[in-house]
């Protein structure tokens, strides 16, 4: 019950996109077709869970025990990027079906600030590892379920006439404000 | 000199990160909820910004090309985590309200994107202006969506009131209210480019 409360609160009330401000980079650049939308999101999960795990774990068991806490910053990008390099070498290896579905994707990942906003936020909140699990998964899964309702509103956006000045990304992040404003409804749902 | 100066506006005006190259949005969005914040966000990225590019272009010529990116990532995560921790001591409250955005300015494109473009390549008084132009533009782009965002919101800019606060609307220091502003905003950047 508290995994599935904790999924809920992650993907509607607290989205990681539209009330935290984590990841916009990557909600406003590659939110122009549904497809690209797709790809990236599945790309977000597989390292968002995967980096959450090694991060947690670095943390509890190098970090904590040496007294380390302040060199946080510095070992979760780096633990991150490495992740990302690795992530690409095995898929193009393991599985290039999948590889070409989510390859282009990968690079951009390392400065994705949801991902390191994520693994702080474990930490922060005092998470056990189960429960990191479950809160990596439900973010990323926000995050997808965002930047696909967001692309399928831009698809949209692009056969309707909007003043000159306003064309772009103006009128994408006025759009994404009413989207924001939408999930603002979900407000109160958990507590 | 006249150089250094050209950069310094370069990086204000021309290749303003926030309106003009669009970088960097997500503290731009996540810590306008007032003035003051984006302000002291502002000025954290820029002390960053100016260091980063410092170092950088001191060690261009000593850091193999293949390893350069992570290696310019643990130079901008060691001042991240100065800036951190000065924060923490200091400005207790300011660093509980801007909260995980100082950890993430190592993520911040803006930061890698000069050491990338400008500090790689250029030395090192050329790259300190760069990055306090850059720097500056980012402040100046967010201390104004913040006061918007706080006048409209709350009635207040820098906490300094103007009209009564239960006439604001309270939606604009919420989450949607980021967004709509900084899409207007940007609109009338561009606006006043065009003419």
């Amino acid at each position: 019950m508290e995994y599935i409360l904790m999924f809920i609160a992650a993907v509607f009330v607290n989205n990681i996109v539209l009330s935290q401000f984590l990841g916009i980079c990557p909600f406003l650049g590659v939110s122009k077709k549904v497809s690209t939308a797709l790809g990236m999101s599945g790309a977000v999960a597989f390292v968002l869970v995967l980096a959450t795990i090694v991060t947690y774990l670095a943390n509890s068991c190098i970090l904590v025990p040496f007294g380390l806490e302040y060199l946080r910053t510095i070992t979760f990008i780096l633990i991150i990027a490495a992740l990302v390099q690795m992530v690409e070498i095995v898929l193009k290896k393991a599985s290039p079906s999948l590889y070409q579905a989510l390859g282009v994707f990968l690079p951009l990942i390392t400065t994705n600030c949801c991902i390191l906003g994520v693994a702080i936020l474990v930490i922060q909140k005092d998470f056990n590892l189960p429960q990191s699990v479950v809160f990596a998964f439900s973010n990323a899964i926000g995050f997808g379920f965002a930047l696909v309702l967001f692309a399928g509103l831009r698809e949209q956006l692009d056969f309707s006439e909007t003043p000159k000045a306003m064309r772009g990304m103006p009128i994408a992040l006025v759009t994404a404000g009413i989207l924001a404003m939408a999930f603002m409804g979900f407000q109160g749902l958990v507590k | 000199m006249n150089n250094n100066l050209k950069i310094l506006v370069n990086g204000l005006i021309k290749e303003n990160p926030t309106f003009v190259l669009m970088l960097g949005m997500c503290p731009t969005l996540g810590t306008t909820s007032s003035a003051i914040n984006g302000m002291s966000m502002g000025l954290a990225t820029t002390f960053v910004l100016i260091c980063s590019n410092l170092v950088i272009s001191l060690i261009k010529n000593l850091v193999p090309d293949k390893v350069r990116i992570p290696a310019y990532i643990v130079v901008i995560a060691a001042f991240v985590t100065m800036v951190e921790m000065l924060m923490q001591a200091y400005v207790p409250a300011l660093y509980a309200s801007l909260g995980l955005f100082i950890p993430l300015i190592v993520v911040n494109c803006i930061v890698l994107g000069r050491a990338e473009s400008f500090a790689a390549k250029n030395g090192a008084i050329p790259s300190i202006f760069d990055g306090l132009g850059i720097g500056l533009g980012f402040t100046v782009a967010l201390t104004l969506l913040g006061s918007i965002r706080e006048l409209l919101g709350t009635g207040k800019i820098f906490d300094f009131a103007i009209y009564p606060e239960n006439c604001g609307m309270l939606l604009f220091v919420l989450a949607p209210g980021a967004f709509i502003a900084l899409g207007f905003l940007i609109a009338l950047v561009n606006k006043l480019r065009k003419s």
